[in-house]
């Protein structure tokens, strides 16, 4: 079954990283068809940033989005961007502390602030990931650890993963949505 | 060191890579020592990994002072025996145009990548476009053959980059890769076999005899004349003047109409093996997407959806664009076929349809910066379907 799926926010938050370890999982270690594709404009820090994936069962062709099942939202930007405009079939995932006026029901984490209190504010975009892991079960847990592992430093690989597990706690506590 | 510095020139395994990344891998597996160039988007991931990766394996990485100097040291490094490269986009490839020539002339092997982005001039820097097809053709002045391949997929990028050196160096002529922005920068698994399972054409080298007495550009018989390396104590002259071969400027008319008819003879004797194609439910299809890059992946999954109505469409994709395959494009037209020429340009490989065709064809064009989508293709096709069959193609090409 083709998904696609969109991480947007601002550059700095590691959002391109967060597709690329989105797809590794999948290619890799899932046994997925994954292609990452992204849109950032010139600035290296603040300016709206985008990735986007295409997962498949079978070899993908076309790698652009028609119509996202899953939409990971980290700034206010993204969810005027793309998060207003979501179509009804569409999961939308919110940084809660970053994004004001989302419906209740779409879910949320706070992840800067719990990526904070572990620590660093850049694994914000891992805590994502686990949120995004264990709400939609879009990827294997798996699939997931490993490719963080492999993706980032290695002297960070211990803090990440502790914050994907964070993010996965969290994301376990609340109803598992539809994908 | 424990570890062996050849072990480091393949990065064997499986990889989730981006395709620019995938490119400077596939020159690292085919064994380039030299890159010189100037980084410009969407080409920069090449010049970035191999500035990184060359001197892990004793190669040598230069940003140049710009394009024109890229080139020149390319083909420089190339005659010490080196297998070299460059990457670029529009703008860098049209100031290299003059010392392509100069490479094409003096049989100087070497690969020139060209992730596009849209143009003229400086266009647009981050977006796709098809649009230097024929100035991969035809950029340089004077009549010269050129090789160009056109990957689609990041794996293609690694597949056709080390394909580009092994044939440069077997027709001793430069190779484009003619890849475009969605492609470089796209993100998909690509897997590296092992150094045995990567193909290594060796150049052909003068025998053994008298250093003084060589003759450089004598082709003995194959077309390909044996390349000394500088260096080695042989004395030649490379010159971009017309030689004879001994390599001396010999500017008559005679020398010149042989010199210029053997490196065209050269890629015409030899295409059978450089032309590369792809063709999907093509058994019995009336209509033929032709597609190359990018844009071939949305003419594939045009044809699924095509097919799913029950309509005989089929693609044939360029993989390798230059030397074009014009035989395979005659015999469909023979067949019956009518084309349909996606790309992102205003139509540049649809003229080399026409003209092998000898029809007509149906052009979906965008100047660049997007995709085309499957569903414009499919559109377009659908249309020309219908007017192929009602054998009223005049309307839609006109």
């Amino acid at each position: 079954m083709r998904q696609e799926v969109r991480l947007a926010g601002f550059g700095g938050q590691g959002i391109i990283l967060a597709g690329y370890i989105v797809g590794k999982a999948a290619a890799l270690y899932d046994d997925r068809e994954a292609i990452l594709t992204q849109a950032y404009g010139p600035e290296a820090r603040g300016g709206a940033c985008s990735a986007e994936l295409v997962l498949d069962d079978v070899p993908i062709d076309y790698a652009m989005l028609n119509t996202p099942s899953i939409l990971v939202l980290m700034s206010q930007e993204a969810y005027e961007k793309f998060g207003k405009h979501a179509e009804p079939q569409t999961t939308v995932i919110v940084e809660s502390d970053l994004v004001e006026g989302a419906p209740a029901e779409w879910p949320g984490i706070p992840a800067t602030r719990i990526a904070e209190e572990l620590g660093t504010r850049i694994s914000a975009n891992i805590v994502m990931l686990g949120f995004l892991t264990a709400v939609t079960r879009l990827l294997s847990h798996e699939a997931m650890e490993e490719s963080i592992t492999t993706s980032v430093p290695a002297r960070t690989v211990e803090l990440n993963l502790r914050a994907f597990a964070k993010g996965y706690e969290f994301g376990l506590q609340r109803t598992e949505v539809a994908i | 060191m424990s570890e062996n510095k050849e072990d480091r020139h393949v990065l064997t395994g499986r990889h989730f890579m981006n395709g620019d990344t995938a490119c400077a891998e596939g020159a690292m597996a085919a064994g380039c020592s030299f890159f010189g160039g100037y980084p410009i988007t969407p080409s920069t991931e090449i010049a970035e990994r191999l500035a990184r990766r060359l001197p892990e394996v004793g190669g040598v990485y230069i940003q140049m002072e710009d394009e024109l100097a890229s080139i020149a040291s390319v083909l420089g490094a190339s005659w010490t025996g080196a297998r070299s490269m460059t990457a670029t986009s529009g703008p860098g490839f049209s100031l290299m145009q003059e010392n392509i020539g100069l490479g094409a002339f003096t049989e100087t092997p070497c690969v020139i990548v060209n992730v596009q982005r849209g143009g003229p001039s400086t266009g647009l820097p981050t977006l796709v476009s098809q649009a230097d097809m024929m100035q991969a053709r035809w950029g340089s002045h004077g009549d010269y053959p050129v090789v160009a391949y056109c990957p689609a997929s990041c794996q293609e990028m690694f597949d056709l980059t080390v394909l580009a050196f092994n044939m440069a160096d077997r027709l001793r002529t430069p190779v484009f890769v003619m890849a475009d922005e969605a492609i470089g920068h796209m993100t998909e698994r690509v897997v590296i076999p092992d150094k045995s399972g990567i193909e290594h054409v060796v150049r052909k080298r003068p025998h053994a005899g008298p250093m003084d007495g060589l003759l450089p550009y004598e082709a003995e018989g194959s077309m390909v004349p044996p390349m000394p390396r500088v260096g080695r104590g042989y004395r030649i002259h490379v010159t971009g003047l017309t030689h004879d071969e001994r390599g001396y400027p010999a500017t008559d008319a005679a020398t010149h109409d042989q010199l210029v008819r053997r490196l065209a003879g050269k890629l015409t004797r030899f295409a059978p093996e450089i032309i590369r194609i792809e063709e999907v439910q093509m058994e019995d299809a009336e209509v033929v997407l032709v597609a190359y890059g990018s844009t071939s992946r949305s003419a594939r999954h045009a044809v699924t959806i095509l097919r799913e109505e029950g309509l005989p469409v089929g693609m044939l994709r360029l993989i390798t664009a230059w030397p074009f395959p014009g035989d395979r494009i005659a015999q469909l037209a023979e067949r019956g076929c009518r084309f349909v020429v996606p790309e992102l340009n205003l139509g540049q490989m649809a003229l080399e349809v026409e003209r092998y065709a000898r029809q007509p064809t149906t052009r979906v064009n965008h100047a660049g910066g997007q995709s085309l989508t499957p569903d414009q293709i499919a559109e377009v096709a659908r249309e020309a379907m219908t007017c192929a069959r009602e054998k009223s193609w005049s309307a839609i090409t006109s």
